[in-house]
């Protein structure tokens, strides 16, 4: 996998300008994600209204693709209920694996910049700190 | 011929030596982390299997009897190498971390107790701090940890501060895997003899780069592996004083380390022996002294100059980036050829993952010195780490893409 290709513009301007990367006041859920190999370190922040993810938001540190993955996932799932959010970890998940359809990568927009991934073995965690985080919080409880 | 009559190698012959290097086309800069292998390791290593293979020390027939003399052998080429008193002197290991682990437990845990204290340069690899770590909870010792300034120095008053008649041992890495700073270490080593201590040195990162000898540092105990030094991985040394070494039980139990078992017990084997339980690994000691006759043949001089010439050669265009921050000291001198930087806004995992592009291969992460980085306030740092094989072209490839990295990532 050619860097150069990998890190595109989607990549890099959620990287540089990341529109969740903040605090809340007041959420609903809140939990801490690590990749202890790497340091990736965020804190992801919810705020529920009934079953709807109202509002988030992530604070923490760590490189490029862990930032801008975090970044892109609230982008997505903020708006949607919980289940949607989780069926959409699902095929995040597998899209990063290589097992997900053209038409589910479609559906997570600008995340399915990040579908190269699976090329790229040693990022897969940093691709999917965000997501898994996001899965433990609202997840099969 | 040069003058003297040895023929002169350049470095492109020397490159042509090391199969990787001369077909695969990287710039490879990990050197720190493993070194590549000439083909006359290779074929050391592979010519133990297809024309000496059988159990050394085991068997009476002649292939046996061959084995044997080769992994003996192997350990008389360690042994004169290092300056060692005698091959006795030479256990063969897995690498560094097993040797330092056989001293934390065989001698560590048998001569340590509580009060006692254990001095460890807080610049160590964890496989130098954590055996440590472990023999100081076990017997109720106290761990200090001997701090360096930013760039790297251990002051005087800071060994003084930290070695006294309580230490009992003294560990100590010969050039950090960090910050490339060659330690003081026979300053050390008489500091610590005269507070009664012993001494153990981590010459990983020295060896491959400098010629050590064991009598004149009067090092008690130095371990290294094989891996970072042309040989395969899976073959490591530790050399210990033999009046140590005799005095030390034995760190693993089993076949090969012994001299008669009974029902309820076993007389030990000699030293080495006593300290290579089960079968050993002859091809790697064997192709550990080939690395050991390529590298004397190319010489400590060469290697060093060499060495030298890429670091400043890499420093100072690095120097020149904007953005980019070099960790440890200023001077070139005292990199030996291993350069850790940040660059603002890039985490070190995309460094190394862009450079991956170009096919320069680096370290990214904490190096396995998390104390030392969280000393000097960096959570984790880019490596480079240089060998004499590298050239001028590896090192340019390595400037120029670093060079490029804030653009490529948007930040200009």
């Amino acid at each position: 996998m050619d860097s150069r290709s990998f890190y595109n513009e989607i990549l890099t301007e959620h990287n540089m300008r990341p529109y969740y990367k903040h605090d809340i006041d007041d959420p609903d859920l809140v939990l801490e994600g690590v990749n202890p190999n790497c340091g990736d370190d965020i804190w992801l922040k919810l705020k529920l209204d009934g079953d709807v993810i109202s509002d988030g938001a992530f604070t923490g540190d760590g490189c490029a693709i862990s930032q801008a993955s975090a970044d892109i996932m609230l982008g997505l799932v903020i708006g949607r209920t919980k289940d949607e959010a989780i069926r959409l970890v699902d095929i995040f998940t597998r899209m990063i694996k290589g097992g997900a359809s053209d038409e589910e990568i479609e559906e997570l927009e600008e995340a399915s910049a990040l579908r190269d991934i699976s090329h790229m073995p040693a990022r897969v965690k940093c691709a999917t700190l965000g997501w898994h985080t996001l899965e433990e919080m609202i997840g099969r409880k | 011929m040069s003058a003297t009559g040895k023929i002169i190698r350049t470095n492109e012959d020397i490159r042509n030596d090391f199969p990787l290097i001369a077909r695969s086309g990287y710039a490879y800069l990990d050197n720190a982390a493993t070194s590549q292998k000439p083909a006359s390791v290779i074929e050391a290593e592979s010519s133990f299997y297809t024309d000496h293979n059988a159990n050394p020390m085991r068997g009476f027939y002649p292939l046996s009897l061959d084995a044997t003399a080769i992994y003996e052998d192997a350990r008389k080429s360690v042994a004169s190498f290092i300056g060692a008193a005698s091959s006795d002197e030479i256990v063969f290991t897995r690498n560094a971390t097993e040797s330092i682990n056989l001293v934390a437990y065989s001698w560590g845990l048998n001569n340590i107790k509580a009060g006692d204290e254990i001095a460890v340069s807080i610049a160590e690899h964890h496989s130098n701090m954590l055996p440590w770590q472990m023999v100081a909870k076990a017997t109720g010792a106290t761990l200090r940890y001997i701090e360096c300034d930013t760039d790297g120095t251990f002051t005087d008053e800071e060994l003084m501060r930290t070695i006294n008649n309580r230490t009992k041992l003294v560990a100590f890495g010969h050039v950090s895997n960090v910050l490339g700073r060659c330690n003081p270490v026979r300053k050390i080593i008489d500091m610590a003899h005269s507070a009664g201590a012993l001494v153990l040195i981590d010459a990983s990162q020295s060896i491959p780069h400098m010629k050590i000898d064991v009598m004149d540092l009067g090092a008690d105990f130095l371990a290294f592996s094989g891996h970072k030094l042309l040989a395969p991985m899976g073959i490591g040394v530790l050399y210990g004083r033999r009046s140590l070494l005799d005095d030390m039980p034995p760190f693993l139990m089993g076949g090969e380390m012994i001299e008669s078992v009974r029902r309820d017990g076993a007389k030990y084997a000699e030293v080495p022996h006593k300290f290579e339980a089960g079968t050993v690994n002859a091809a790697g000691a064997a192709a550990l002294a080939e690395a050991i006759r390529y590298i004397s043949d190319i010489g400590y001089e060469y290697i060093t100059n060499r060495d030298r010439e890429l670091t400043i050669r890499a420093l100072e265009a690095l120097k020149r980036t904007d953005h980019v921050h070099i960790l440890g000291s200023i001077d070139n001198e005292d990199h030996n050829g291993i350069i850790s930087f940040t660059i603002d806004n890039v985490h070190p995992h995309d460094i190394s993952e862009i450079l991956a592009g170009d096919k320069v291969c680096i370290r990214a992460g904490h190096h396995c010195a998390q104390p030392l980085l969280e000393h000097i306030k960096t959570p984790s740092c880019a490596r480079a780490s240089i060998m004499f094989y590298n050239n001028e072209d590896d090192i340019d490839r390595f400037t120029e893409s670093v060079a490029n990295i804030r653009s490529r990532l948007g930040w200009e």
